[in-house]
């Protein structure tokens, strides 16, 4: 069937400006990019993915939007019609990367935090010291103490095993197969150096970043991939994976273009067979099945490592953490519907899930109502774009974040999604060796370790200005927070009041 | 000569006795036997020394899951989970299995006597010549080899009752790699529809003959006997079962 798709972008070349260097075409990894005697693109295969009009020393392209490609309509967008045509031309189920893109509410934009004035004065962060360290775990219910003969006071209580993190923000779940070696590596020494943690996700971790086991967490997931017992034990934290934001209650696809000969070694495929994640994983049908894993990965990492259980945050999602922290999990991760992906169905990322706020709030507050909050660290995911929605998260109950997008784009992602296919440009979301070179580790680990250094830098001036010194001050302190046009049950859901209203 | 260190597993909280051998096996311990075995858990789980275990009594859920290297040999039926995301090492077990074993099995071997429940081999893999290797006696419920991405999966479907199917429905739906053999014939219908039935060649029957022979000296099967049926294969049909499930 010939395609009657219009293309979605016009790539504008400036023939006065072009020296034709080719480094347009050279660059393109999608293939729009020709040279006869001139360079000739060809629409249709564009992704406005950037990398032309960031390489081109002319600075002679530019890519626009295909204004007229529908002609307008309120009620059917361009990209309602577009995947129609799409479906009617394949009969397949639209595929796409990413978080969820569409205009839903973002309620982190409709919360404040507050500031001292006059009395409790503020700190300035820069000359007094601010504490940003957390510790991830289960922590006990109480401290018990004995005196020795010789008057020394010892701590009595076993405390279970914690993961210490110099600035609350980890690396999102991304496996070795949807993101390059590249990215691993990057997200791993910065996470080294920025005294945090990177993610497996559920591709197993490739044998060159053994040496950085203090800092990962690593994942197992419905379909086991790499999961073994050295890589058990290789990790600061042992991640069940449940659910993901992006695509609550299904599991996964790796295209089989994405699976080479490294990765079919580390997650034990067939080279070119797509990576199937069942939906649910086989072994659990309830929580005695969840925590009947929880017990076999603590048995198998002899007690030592917390286990987080990662879920999507759902309808239930309070009421499915309670029972998460009663199974035995030392942390639970929530995955808002805005959490990123390297390959999902586009009808349940845009439609599936709840906003991570809300999800966040209702989980703490549950626990707190039911008094096992101490039993489980929380870690908030999916949509914290910048260090306020960090301090908001945490201001909401959350002990640290997860950045996955944020932590891409500061790699060179121009969130095109198109990483299902395997053909990022930038060397992010691909195999292909020639485009996974283009992303320099060295270079990868020090933006991000800038990120974070920034983000770090942010959240100590919010707590001078809120009169705290630690983040130990702000979390769960909901008071510090007041809603912006925000419908009384949503304030109700969050626990914060709206703005004007003082204590 | 080294002493076998034997244990009274009556009353013992699972933890406890799994600390106990995990312990002794540091300390160069490598023959257990434990008794009176009533449902304690993860035995043999993420072990990755060389030791021998055998049970005597009925093994709790996740038997030598995450296991690396030791043998174990059960003494009566096993529950769910046996050999549960296994990486080396043997399991036989004198009796039939549960739901779910074999889990996203990585390599080394698992020997049931009788018969196995749902989901038996889900998601087993290879790599080169690590190829976890499961052989049940008996008949296997539903989903039998549900996703194999790799493996040898074999039925026997010994001592059945007349008419009993030597597999439930859905047998090798989602498989996309590795194979299973299959004593006898297998009902079309059955089937999942990622797989065809083929006739073994050559090289199947001597890796399956191979694989009998041991598993008769297990058992003391008559291995002429067993090999006097014809056998089937599965395969699947595409290493990308759903290449053309969706719309790029």
């Amino acid at each position: 069937m010939t395609s009657e798709l219009p293309p979605e972008f016009i790539v504008k070349i400036d023939y006065n400006m072009c020296r034709r260097c080719k480094r347009c075409v050279m660059n393109c990894s999608f293939g729009c990019m020709h040279f006869t005697d001139r360079v000739v693109p060809e629409h249709k295969l564009c992704v406005a993915c950037q990398r032309c009009v960031t390489f081109c020393p002319e600075h002679a392209i530019t890519i626009t939007k295909n204004e007229l490609a529908y002609k307008e309509n309120a009620n059917w967008s361009p990209e309602t019609r577009q995947n129609i045509l799409k479906q009617a031309e394949t009969g397949g189920i639209l595929l796409t990367g990413m978080g969820n893109p569409r205009d839903y509410p973002i309620l982190w934009d409709h919360l404040l935090v507050d500031a001292c004035q006059v009395t409790n004065p503020s700190i300035d962060p820069l000359r007094e010291p601010m504490e940003l360290r957390t510790f991830l775990g289960r922590k006990p219910d109480r401290l018990e103490f004995v005196e020795s003969e010789d008057g020394e006071i010892d701590l009595a209580t076993e405390i279970e095993p914690q993961v210490r993190l110099d600035v609350p923000i980890v690396f999102g779940a991304m496996s070795y197969g949807a993101v390059s070696l590249s990215v691993h590596r990057s997200l791993a020494m910065a996470a080294a150096r920025s005294g945090t943690l990177m993610n497996t996700g559920e591709g197993g971790l490739h044998r060159e970043l053994y040496p950085y086991s203090g800092n990962i967490i690593v994942q197992v997931a419905s379909g086991r991939f790499g999961v073994h017992s050295e890589y058990l034990n290789t990790s600061a934290m042992v991640e069940i994976k449940i659910g993901q934001g992006a695509k609550p209650g299904i599991g996964g696809h790796l295209p089989g273009e994405k699976v080479d000969e490294d990765i079919s070694k580390t997650r034990m495929i067939p080279v070119g067979s797509d990576a199937i994640s069942p939906a649910p994983h086989h072994d659990i049908y309830s929580i005695e099945d969840l925590s009947q894993l929880i017990y076999a990965i603590k048995e198998a990492t002899d007690y030592e490592k917390p286990v987080s259980v990662k879920i999507s945050a759902v309808h239930n999602v309070a009421a499915i953490a309670s029972g998460i922290v009663r199974a035995g999990a030392d942390v639970v991760t929530i995955d808002g519907f805005r959490g990123g992906t390297g390959a999902a169905p586009m009808v349940i990322r845009d439609n599936v899930g709840i906003p991570i706020e809300l999800a966040l709030a209702a989980v703490d507050q549950r626990l707190r109502d039911e008094g096992i909050r101490n039993n489980a660290s929380i870690i908030c995911a999916g949509g914290i774009r910048n260090s306020g929605d960090m301090a908001k998260a945490i201001a909401l109950g959350a002990d640290a974040v997860v950045i996955g997008t944020a932590a891409l784009v500061a790699l060179g992602c121009r969130i095109c999604q198109k990483c299902y296919t395997g053909n990022c440009a930038w060397g992010i979301a691909t195999q292909r060796p020639e485009l996974v070179r283009r992303l320099d580790p060295q270079v990868g680990a020090e933006r991000l370790t800038n990120l974070l250094t920034a983000w770090s830098l942010e959240l100590k001036e919010i707590l001078g200005s809120l009169g705290v010194n630690s983040i130990e001050s702000l979390r769960g302190s909901r008071e510090r927070l007041r809603g912006i046009g925000l419908d009384s049950q949503t304030l109700e859901l969050l626990g914060v009041k709206p703005a004007g209203v003082g204590q | 000569m080294k002493m076998v260190m034997r244990i009274d597993c009556k009353g013992l909280y699972y933890r406890k006795q799994n600390k106990i051998i995990r312990n002794a096996a540091e300390e160069g311990e490598t023959e257990f036997i434990l008794d009176n075995v009533n449902g304690q858990r993860y035995i043999g789980s993420g072990i990755e020394k060389k030791i021998k275990i055998t049970v005597n009594g009925v093994p709790g859920n996740d038997l030598a899951m995450f296991m690396n290297g030791p043998t174990i040999i059960v003494n009566a039926n096993a529950q769910d989970g046996v050999a549960n995301t296994m990486n080396a090492g043997e399991v036989i077990v004198h009796g039939s299995a549960g739901d779910v074993i074999g889990y996203g099995m990585r390599g080394g071997k698992l020997y049931v006597k009788g018969d196995v429940g749902y989901r038996a081999g889900i998601h087993a893999k290879e790599y080169k010549k690590q190829v976890p290797i499961i052989i049940a006696g008996g008949v296997a419920g539903d989903f039998c080899g549900e996703y194999m991405a790799g493996g040898i999966l074999v039925l026997l479907g010994l001592n059945r009752g007349e008419g009993v199917p030597i597999a439930g429905n859905y047998l090798g739906t989602g498989m996309h790699g590795g194979v299973i053999y299959i004593r006898g014939e297998v009902d079309e219908y059955t089937l999942g529809k990622e797989v065809s039935v083929l006739q073994l060649d050559s090289k199947d029957m001597k890796v399956l003959t191979k694989h009998l022979k041991e598993y008769c000296e297990h058992f003391e099967l008559d291995l002429d006997e067993i090999m006097s049926e014809p056998f089937v294969k599965l395969q699947p049909v595409s290493s990308r079962p759903y290449g053309s499930l969706y719309a790029y």
